[in-house]
C-alpha cells in the first residue's frame, strides 16, 4: 500500500478558506497548506505563518558582493597594478562605487530568485496532490486545504472529520511519494 | 479638531491654523529686522527657508498626480492631505516676490560688472537675467497654479457625486510632463543659478527627489497626527504608514542615489569649474555638513529602516520623518549657503527666522485648504479599497 501523504478538502471560496487556515492554525495544525488559484490577502496572519529569511539570506549575500566588488578593485588598482589612471589616486574608491553597486544588486538579486527556489523546494517534478483529479482545478475555481500526514495532530479518520466539520467537501485522502 | 463621521466635513477647525499663523508672522517681522541689519544674510536665509517649503508643495503635487495617474487605491485615505499641500503651492507666489527684490544680492549674474569681466557668464546672459528669471518664475507658478486648479476642481466634483476619476487622471497625466520640466528649471533658476558658473543637468532630479521624501515625510507626520487625535483614527490604517514607509525608504535610496550620480560624474571628469562646487562644499566646516548629509540622510535612516518591522512601526517612522524633514532642510541649506560663506558654515538666526516665517505661512495656508473640504474623497470610487487596507 503506498505511503499516505496527507488529506485534501475543498472549500467554496476565498472567505471559507480564510476560516479553515486560521481554524486549523488555531486547533494547533502546522504541517498543512492552503491553495487557491489567487493570493488571498491576510491568509498569512490567518495561518500564523512566520515571514521568509529570504531577506536575511538576500541580505548576507549582497554584502558579500559588495565586499567581493570593492576587494577586487582594491587589490587591482591599489595592490597589484598601481597605475596612475586620470590622475587619480591609487585607492580612488569613489571610482569603485558602481561596480561595488553592481555587484552587490547582483549577488542579492542571485540569493534572491535561488533562495527562493531553494526555500521553496523547488524545482521539482511531481508532487503528490497531483494524484488528485479534483486538485487541477486550483488553477480555476478551487480553495483547497491540504494538511500533510507529517503533521503531529494527523490522524486520517479525525483530521478528515475536522476538516468535514468546518466546511470542507469532497475530502480526499491523497497517497503517494514525497 | 472635529470632523463629522459621516462627509468627512471639519465641524470645529481647531487651533493649529491660528497657532502657526501667528508663528509665521513673528517670523517674518523678526526677518524683516534681519533685512534691515543684513539684507545679504537675510535674502539667503530667506531662499533656502523658500527652497525648503515650495519643495513640500512641489512633492505634494507630485504625490497627487501620481496619485491619479497610476490608479493608485491605497493611498486614497490621505490624498487630501497632498492636494492640500499642493494647493498651497501657487499662493507661495506672494512669499516668493522677496526673493525678486533680493535677485541683485543673491545671484552674480545679475551684476553688469560681473558680465563685463566673464565673459562665459556674458554668453549666458540670455536666459540668466532679471527679466528672464521673473518671467520663468512667473509661468512655473501659473503652471503649478493651473495644475492645483483642475486636479482640486474634479476632486471637489466628486465630492458632489461625480465620477470624475478619468478627468483627474487626463490632468495628471500631461501634469506630469509640466511637473517635470518646471521643477527642474525652477531648480535652476533658483538653486543652481546660485553659482552660474557651475552646471549640473542632474541637478533638477536632486531638488525633486529631496522633495518627494520630504512630502512623505510630511505625510506620515500628517497621517499620525489625524489618526492619534481621532479625526482619521479607523480610515487611516496600519498598512497605510507600511505602503508610505515602503515608499519613504524607497526614495531616501533615490535621493542618495541622484546626489552619488551627480557627485560621480563630476569627480571622474575632474573639470574645475564643476568641481568647483563640490570644492566650496568640502572647506572647513562644510566638510562635516556635507558628511553630515550622507549619514543624517542616507546612511542612518537607510540601515535603520531597512528591517520589515522598522518600516511599519508608527513610532518609528514618525521619529525618522521628523529626522528627514530637519536633514532636508540642511540640504537645502548645503545648495544656497556655500554661496554666502565661503570657506566656513555660519549659522545665523536669520535661518530659522525665515524658516519659521516662511514655515508658519505655509501651515496656515495648508490647514485652511485641508480643512476647507471633506477631509477624505467621501465619493471617490477608490476609498473602498483605500479604507479596508492591507498590507
Amino acid at each position: 500500500m503506498a505511503q499516505i501523504h496527507g488529506i485534501l478538502a475543498e472549500f467554496d471560496g476565498p472567505a471559507a478558506l480564510l476560516k479553515a487556515g486560521k481554524q486549523l492554525n488555531e486547533k494547533g495544525y502546522r504541517k498543512y497548506d492552503c491553495h487557491s488559484p489567487f493570493p488571498i490577502h491576510g491568509m498569512d496572519d490567518a495561518m500564523g505563518l512566520k515571514r521568509s529569511p529570504l531577506g536575511f539570506i538576500i541580505a548576507l549575500f549582497a554584502i558579500i558582493g559588495g565586499l567581493v566588488g570593492l576587494g577586487l578593485q582594491t587589490w587591482v588598482h591599489s595592490i597589484e597594478y598601481p597605475l596612475v589612471i586620470s590622475g587619480k589616486p591609487f585607492f580612488a574608491w569613489q571610482s569603485y562605487i558602481i561596480v561595488t553597486f553592481a555587484l552587490f544588486i547582483l549577488f542579492g538579486a542571485g540569493a534572491a530568485v535561488f533562495g527562493m527556489l531553494g526555500l521553496n523546494k523547488l524545482p521539482r517534478y511531481h508532487h503528490p496532490l497531483f494524484y488528485s483529479d479534483r486538485f487541477k482545478k486550483v488553477t480555476d475555481d478551487g480553495f483547497f486545504v491540504n494538511i500533510a500526514a507529517g503533521d503531529a495532530l494527523f490522524d486520517k479518520k479525525s483530521t478528515a472529520a475536522y476538516l468535514k466539520s468546518i466546511g470542507g467537501k469532497n475530502i480526499e485522502v491523497i497517497e503517494g511519494e514525497e | 479638531m472635529k470632523v463629522d463621521s459621516k462627509t468627512y466635513l471639519v465641524n470645529e477647525k481647531g487651533s493649529i491654523g491660528k497657532i502657526a499663523l501667528i508663528i509665521g508672522i513673528l517670523g517674518l517681522a523678526l526677518s524683516l529686522v534681519g533685512h534691515f541689519t543684513n539684507s545679504k544674510q537675510f535674502y539667503f536665509s530667506y531662499l533656502t527657508s523658500f527652497a525648503f517649503w515650495a519643495s513640500l508643495g512641489l512633492g505634494g503635487l507630485f504625490f497627487t498626480m501620481l496619485h491619479y495617474v497610476s490608479g493608485a487605491k491605497w493611498s486614497t485615505a490621505i490624498v487630501r492631505i497632498s492636494q492640500a499641500a499642493m494647493s498651497v503651492l501657487p499662493l507661495m507666489f506672494v512669499l516668493f516676490i522677496p526673493i525678486i527684490f533680493g535677485i541683485k544680492e543673491l545671484y552674480e549674474w545679475s551684476s553688469a560688472e560681473a558680465l563685463a569681466h566673464n565673459a562665459v557668464l556674458a554668453g549666458k546672459s540670455g536666459y540668466l537675467n532679471v527679466s528672464g528669471f521673473v518671467t520663468h518664475s512667473v509661468i512655473y507658478f501659473i503652471a503649478w497654479g493651473v495644475l492645483a486648479y483642475l486636479i482640486n476642481m474634479y476632486s471637489r466634483r466628486q465630492d458632489d457625486g461625480k465620477d470624475t476619476i478619468k478627468q483627474l487622471r487626463i490632468v495628471s497625466g500631461p501634469g506630469m510632463f509640466v511637473f517635470a520640466m518646471s521643477i527642474s528649471f525652477a531648480a535652476f533658476d533658483w538653486l543652481m543659478s546660485l553659482d552660474p558658473m557651475w552646471y549640473s543637468t542632474i541637478f533638477g532630479g536632486y531638488y525633486f527627489s529631496g522633495s518627494f521624501v520630504a512630502i512623505l515625510a510630511f505625510l506620515i507626520i500628517s497621517a499620525n497626527y489625524l489618526k492619534k487625535t481621532g479625526a482619521l483614527e479607523n480610515e487611516i490604517r496600519q498598512a497605510h504608514f507600511a505602503d508610505l514607509g515602503k515608499l519613504f525608504f524607497g526614495f531616501l535610496v533615490f535621493w542618495a542615489y541622484i546626489g552619488g550620480a551627480q557627485y560621480f560624474f563630476i569627480w571622474y571628469a575632474n573639470i574645475p569649474e564643476e568641481t568647483i562646487w563640490f570644492l566650496h562644499r568640502w572647506e572647513g566646516s562644510w566638510k562635516t555638513v556635507s558628511v553630515l548629509l550622507i549619514f543624517g540622510h542616507f546612511l542612518i535612516p537607510f540601515v535603520s529602516l531597512v528591517f520589515y518591522n522598522t518600516k511599519r512601526s508608527r513610532k518609528i517612522l514618525l521619529f525618522f520623518a521628523i529626522w528627514i524633514l530637519i536633514f532636508h532642510y540642511i540640504d537645502m541649506y548645503w545648495l544656497v549657503a556655500p554661496t554666502l560663506h565661503h570657506g566656513s558654515a555660519h549659522f545665523s538666526w536669520l535661518d530659522i527666522a525665515t524658516f519659521f516665517g516662511i514655515g508658519g505661512i505655509f501651515i496656515y495656508l495648508f490647514w485652511n485648504r485641508f480643512i476647507a473640504k471633506a477631509i477624505v474623497p467621501v465619493n471617490d470610487p477608490n476609498l473602498d479599497a483605500s479604507l479596508n487596507l492591507h498590507s
